[in-house]
């Protein structure tokens, strides 16, 4: 087998939704993606995005109207949901009720028809590689929430799937517990080898875990990357305002550089791409932390709020046209107060062109 | 000291405390004369049942005029062989008339979640049907049914008809227990590699089992108890013990009405407690 | 059996959304129909057919065959009826025919039915009066003790309705209890007769339908958010005012579909007319069995039938007129309180 090849290919997927009304819903917009072979990819988006829908398809709980889904180059977007060697850890966990821990986990297994020997050892296995060894015999209700987490993790892994689907895993956790759970999901990925795709709708927890980053807006991929990558370059307004905080800025491109109204001119041999770009209207994106604040009592702007944010200090200011982000780590400087004037200045390699 | 403390709407200390703070804090929720009505209420809703309990242990064979305790109208409703048979007519129907419904109900509650729109109003219409028509009309319906499609009267003619209603009796319980399922549990059986028919068999039926029991208790009583449509269908040989009580009770009132209709109550209270102890044990 | 077979439909369409999606997924946001497209596992409507087929056979050709039979002729002899096309059936509602074959106005069946509408008018408000009070009790009672109140209630419900109309005749006859109490305290030389009256008929009525006000106006009375009552004292209300301003308009909805649950099938009723009436307060559901027995004449019978019918209909459709929450409320309060 080809070694970069990617373990999982969607090629064109695209799903409708009948709206009651009549009218029509693209949950999928001709979706290509293609995922690396031992890869965590964490599909980002907000809420009806349709990444959701992406990851239902690509586990046959949903059928794609049209496109392709290949797995280790065999296509399975026609193939019945039992018979896909992809696995899912469930929002809601949809661990069985009925049955205890370690039936839930052997329940995979059973349908498998593997040795009820093997299930045993699996299962013991299953709930070590989980920190719940000792716990298989308890009903999932008797179990906390982060505990219920690891059982679906666990019965989902015991399968040794292809690829593992995890549907906002962590969304039913309290903040404490998410942040542990992404370490334990990133350290059982390594371990496992096994290729994860993971749905959020939270930046942060993206930014934490995936390698690679798919960002989703109605329906579409806009842009796919390293977290690092997506954050420092984003290639669209939606992106640079979805991840992290962005001042996006309008500016001009003409032949000798960018010209941001009220704050002047960047050539453009220092803008990346800068050289390749069409002249013309263009937007600007530039993160907080990028942004410096200097007082001056004859500057162009007048600060207009300042609050703690974690360890930083957020100092939004305003300029005749436009209103301005700023973060600063809050021991580096003492903090401006509302209605200080200041100068605004960017580091010009943090400036990023993006589309609309 | 503690009482004043208390913030509003705490949950009150009885006695003193109370009594001395009237309109103040969790007796507002109260209303004058409430509880005094409820209590009334409570029983007038037992008392009638509590005599005739009592009276089936009158010596008396005037009813309702107390002499002594006996156990004898038991050992001789017992042992008449018409309430015998009446016993085994009634235990026959509902037998059946539950486990036909139950089946029924169970492909009704499943089929309802996928149903269309339209296709889930016309089936509610139907289910609840049984319910609003005057019983009345339901039996001489079903008698007209018979008599018009030559189906002989009888215990036979009584279980088809009580199939129809103990429906929705049974679906209720049912339908209760499908609805509190996490519709991803299935997804995740199929996910894991279960087929439909895997799926059915170890989660669905499992998980619905409390209720599909909960249920078949309810349509068993409903079943048992009932006169109406039995007393219309019975012909002559499809007697069952309500219809026979009612003949006691329209010929002559004994004390062993009382017995029977004693043996009655409880076998339904406790089939309904039974079944209201399976649906409320796992929420 | 009770009635409410609109509750039933109603309280379905109310709950089958977070039925058929999962609340939790913030992709569920997509349309209901996409929901509702099949999913593995989940089972699909045909397991519903035979149900349905079933009752289709029992329960609505049933009511075909008694709308055919109101519209044929009495047989001569024996049961059934002739296969022969008329009106007679109606028009004997209000005629009667002498032997001379001559037709006069005769109002004993419009009688009866100004009697039991008159009859389950009664039992409604009685219900009523009694119920408001008990479902408020219930629902401000702790939660722990209030599930097992509550079944309380419903406990007769599930007892032979035969049992408990005869259970009256023991308590009302002039050696019962009550009688016998009265007597006991020397307020009565003679014993007063209460049954076989109207008044046996309405108690047994009332004691019947009971259940199916109360569990209606309690389930309203448990979403009531007593919030607004602390609002209202708050605002200088007294407890009156704020139960008569307050607290009863949000248990409207529970009222009204509790008036359906009892008016409905007390207009039906055959027991305790019966048994506790001795014959002077028939209904029309006595009528009814008495064309289907001792007087053989079924397509009189069928005619009373599809005369309660649409009666029923109307009555249902008048209330749903009224308030059109009522019986989303019915269904979750009666039947869904009842299991």
């Amino acid at each position: 087998m080809d070694a970069s090849a990617p373990a999982l290919s969607v090629r064109d997927v695209t799903k409708t939704f009948q709206t009651p009304e009549g009218g029509q819903v693209h949950a999928l917009d001709s979706v290509s993606l293609d995922i690396a072979d031992g890869s965590f990819m964490v599909l980002l988006g907000p809420s009806g995005c349709g990444k959701t829908t992406l990851l239902r398809c690509i586990a046959g709980l949903e059928a794609p109207d049209s496109g392709q889904i290949d797995l280790r180059g065999q296509r399975i977007d026609d193939m019945p949901v039992w018979r896909r060697r992809v696995n899912t850890v469930f929002q809601s966990y949809a661990l069985f009720p009925h049955m205890t821990v370690a039936q839930n986990i052997a329940f995979g297994l059973q349908m498998d028809k593997v040795p009820s020997a093997a299930i045993k050892r699996k299962v013991e296995a299953s709930l070590e590689m989980v920190h719940l060894s000792g716990l298989g015999s308890r009903k999932p209700s008797q179990l906390s929430g982060g505990q219920q987490q690891r059982v679906a993790l666990a019965r989902a892994l015991a399968k040794e799937p292809e690829v593992l689907l995890l549907d906002e895993p962590l969304s039913a956790l309290d903040l404490k517990l998410r942040r542990g759970m992404q370490s334990e999901l990133k350290r059982l990925q390594r371990e496992t080898s096994i290729t994860f795709v993971l749905v959020t709708h939270d930046q942060d927890e993206a930014m934490a875990m995936g390698d690679q980053v798919a960002v989703f807006n109605a329906g579409r991929i806009v842009q796919v990357g390293e977290p690092r990558e997506v954050y420092l370059r984003p290639n669209s307004r939606f992106v640079a305002d979805f991840i992290g905080e962005a001042n996006v800025l309008t500016g001009r491109l003409d032949t000798y550089g960018l010209v941001i109204e009220s704050l002047g001119l960047v050539p453009r041999d220092r803008l990346l791409d800068g050289t390749l770009l069409p002249a013309g209207p263009v937007h600007v994106a530039v993160r907080p932390e990028n942004v410096t604040l200097d007082r001056d009592p004859v500057g162009t702007a007048k600060v207009t709020d300042v609050s703690y944010v974690g360890g930083d200090i957020r100092v939004e200011v305003q300029t005749a046209s436009l209103t301005i982000v700023s973060r600063v780590p809050s021991q580096r400087v003492a903090p401006p107060s509302i209605g200080d004037r200041v100068s605004v200045s960017f580091a010009v390699e943090s400036l990023c062109v993006v589309a609309d | 000291m503690t009482e004043l403390d208390a913030p509003a709407g705490a949950t009150t200390r009885r006695g003193t405390a109370r009594r001395a703070r009237r309109g103040v804090g969790a007796g507002l929720r109260d209303f004058p004369t409430f509880r005094a009505v409820s209590y009334l209420v409570f029983a007038f809703l037992y008392l009638p049942l509590v005599f005739v309990v009592a009276y089936s242990f009158n010596s008396n064979r005037v009813v309702s005029v107390w002499r002594g305790f006996t156990f004898s109208w038991y050992a001789e409703v017992l042992g008449n062989d018409d309430i015998q048979r009446a016993l085994i007519n009634s235990l026959r129907i509902a037998f059946i008339a539950t486990i036909v419904s139950v089946i029924l109900a169970t492909g009704l509650a499943i089929g309802l979640l996928t149903m269309a729109r339209a296709g889930r109003t016309f089936a509610w219409t139907l289910i609840g049907a049984p319910l609003i028509i005057p019983e009345i009309v339901f039996a001489i319906g079903t008698l007209a049914l018979f008599v018009q499609s030559r189906v002989p009267l009888g215990v036979n003619a009584i279980t088809l008809a009580h199939i129809a209603f103990c429906i929705p009796f049974a679906l209720l319980p049912i339908r209760a227990r499908l609805r509190g399922v996490d519709p991803a549990v299935y997804e995740a059986a199929a996910d894991l590699g279960a087929n439909e028919w895997t799926i059915f068999r170890r989660i669905t039926m499992p998980l619905l089992a409390p209720g599909i029991v909960a249920g078949a208790l309810l349509a068993f009583i409903i079943s048992l108890d009932d006169f109406i449509v039995s007393y219309f269908l019975a012909g002559p040989g499809g007697t069952t013990l309500p219809v026979y009580i009612f003949g006691m009770i329209r010929n002559a009132i004994t004390p062993g009405v009382n017995a029977l209709s004693t043996l009655m109550l409880v076998a339904s209270i406790l089939i309904v407690s039974l079944s209201y102890l399976l649906t409320r044990k796992r929420r | 059996m009770g009635a409410s077979g609109t509750a039933l439909e109603t309280s379905d369409s109310a709950t089958s959304d977070s039925a058929t999606s999962d609340p939790r997924a913030p992709e569920s946001r997509t349309p209901a129909s996409a929901r509702r497209q099949r999913q593995a596992g989940q089972g699909s409507w045909w397991n519903g057919l035979p149900g349905l087929v079933y009752l289709v056979a029992l329960v609505l050709l049933p009511l075909f065959i008694i709308l055919v039979y109101s519209f044929l002729s009495r047989a001569k002899l024996g049961v059934g009826v002739k296969w022969q096309f008329t009106l007679t059936p109606y028009t004997e509602l209000l005629y009667s025919e002498s032997l001379s074959g001559g037709r006069s106005f005769d109002p004993t069946y419009l009688q009866i039915i100004a009697n039991s509408f008159w009859y389950a008018l009664i039992t409604s408000v009685v219900c009523l009066v009694l119920a408001i009070p008990i479902a408020m009790w219930l629902a401000t009672r702790p939660p722990e003790r209030r599930t097992a109140l509550v079944f309380a209630v419903t406990i007769p419900f599930w007892t032979s309705l035969l049992i408990r109309t005869y259970s009256f005749i023991i308590i009302l006859n002039d050696n019962g209890p009550i009688n016998g109490a009265l007597r006991g305290i020397g307020l009565i030389d003679e014993p007063i007769s209460m049954l076989y009256t109207p008044f046996a008929t309405v108690v047994g009525l009332v004691y019947t339908f009971l259940p199916f006000m109360i569990l209606p106006i309690y389930a309203s009375a448990e979403r009531f958010d007593f919030r607004l009552a602390e609002a209202a004292y708050d605002l200088g209300a007294g407890k009156w005012t704020v139960l008569r301003r307050v607290v009863l308009p949000s248990v409207r909805p529970g009222v009204i579909a509790g008036l359906v649950l009892v008016f409905i099938p007390a207009l039906g009723s055959y027991l305790a007319p019966e048994l506790l009436g001795g014959g002077k307060s028939s209904m029309i559901a006595n009528v009814i069995a008495a064309q289907f027995g001792a007087s053989r004449n079924w397509p009189f019978g069928a005619a009373l039938s599809v005369l309660l019918l649409v009666i029923t209909l109307l009555v249902l459709i008048i209330f749903a007129i009224v308030a059109k929450r009522a019986s989303r409320a019915a269904g979750r309060g009666g039947w869904e309180a009842l299991l």
